[in-house]
């Protein structure tokens, strides 16, 4: 079980090829319509750090310590309003959760068995998230196993050098837009997340589960400032799930 | 409204420390934790569905305060235009067949050309 028999559909590339080349392909993966969007989102991500008074060193030190879009607005949201470092640490840690079920899904494409891929198994983890899960679980079927992970970190390697330049990008040009432009970066971080929990809804529970953070963030922003992402999770989360139980029991 | 005071982290090595105690250590597990069960745990277990619904809600409320709620330059710009551009948006992302991009796109102008047309 790797995923499929290998060099059934491989690419031309893939014949006789070693690491290199294979690392070379996965950074040759990168110029694409979903990289174009995830690197404007990473300017919004530098412009907000800017906004909340983080440092570029800041900014570019978290983007390559987390590499996670989500957790990385979280963080800094939380900073910005929020009350203790304890609820900034568990509002992450639930805006986390997200990478769990990626990380289950695309470990055994990644033959993580073995044992000689031990050693690199908690490198390879850090890049998984939603970007790299939907290429890899695209392309990595048709890579014989050998070459799966040099291609993987090629493409993982890339994708974070330009979420990087995104970050400093974003810091430094919202400083010198004008403010309609500035305003502009800000929003791209909204509305992508919408959009990311949209196309990835599978069930009732997911879409209840998003009508009911998007009702309950701002009310609980009025009564439990700092707890308020936390507490739109936690009860609009368990309430979608509690629900969607109900339902299915009933039918 | 929002206006308490942001966490203080302090100068020098300090910031660094915190960011990476709060940042590395509240995200990296999840991804360790997913190595330790990758073809151990069932994806589709009932604790799995839960956390997930927690998580999509808690992003859902992140997308409702930045849009409600937001920092610098945004707030500048009025609430009705912010909500139309993001329906702008939603609307071009479901008319295209979900397409991130167009939805992006369409939101994004709309918000930048209604600051000229007020």
């Amino acid at each position: 079980m790797t995923g499929g028999p290998d060099n059934l559909s491989a690419p031309a590339w893939a014949r006789g090829a070693g690491w290199g080349q294979a690392f070379f392909q996965g950074v040759k993966r990168l110029p694409s319509t979903p990289v174009l969007v995830v690197i404007c989102t990473f300017i919004g991500f530098g412009a907000l750090a800017r906004e909340t008074g983080l440092t570029l060193g800041q900014a570019a030190f978290l983007n390559f310590i987390m590499f996670a879009l989500p957790n990385q607005v979280v963080l800094v949201d939380q900073i910005a309003h929020g009350a203790t470092l304890a609820t900034a640490f568990f509002a992450v840690l639930l805006a986390g959760v997200r990478l769990l079920p990626l990380t289950v899904s695309l470990m055994p494409l990644l033959n993580a068995e073995r044992a000689s891929l031990k050693w690199r198994l908690p490198l390879m983890a850090h890049f998984i998230a939603i970007t790299v899960w939907v290429e890899s679980m695209r392309r990595l079927p048709q890579i014989p196993s050998n070459l799966r992970v040099p291609y993987f970190f090629g493409f993982g390697l890339a994708l974070m050098a330009a979420t990087l330049l995104g970050t400093v990008l974003g810091y430094s040009l919202s400083a010198n837009v004008p403010t309609s432009l500035a305003a502009v970066l800000l929003f791209l971080t909204p509305i992508y997340f919408f959009l990311s929990l949209i196309i990835v809804v599978q069930t009732h529970m997911d879409k209840a589960a998003i009508i009911l953070g998007l009702i309950l963030g701002p009310i609980f922003f009025f009564l439990m400032p700092g707890f308020d992402l936390l507490l739109a999770g936690l009860v609009g989360g368990t309430l979608a799930y509690g629900g969607a139980r109900w339902a299915g029991k009933r039918d | 409204m929002g206006g308490q005071a942001g966490l203080d982290l302090g100068t020098g090595i300090w910031p660094y420390v915190f960011l990476l105690g709060i940042g590395f250590l509240a995200t990296e597990p999840w991804r360790y934790l997913g190595v330790f069960l990758a073809r151990r745990v069932d994806i589709e277990s009932e604790i799995l569905k839960w956390v997930r619904a927690v998580s999509t809600a808690l992003v859902a409320g992140l997308v409702a305060r930045m849009l409600l709620f937001p920092a610098g330059a945004l707030a500048e710009v009025p609430l009705l235009l912010r909500l139309s551009a993001f329906a702008i948006g939603a609307l071009g992302f479901f008319l295209f067949r979900q397409t991130m991009i167009i939805g992006v796109a369409l939101g994004a102008g709309a918000i930048f050309l209604g600051q000229y047309i007020q």
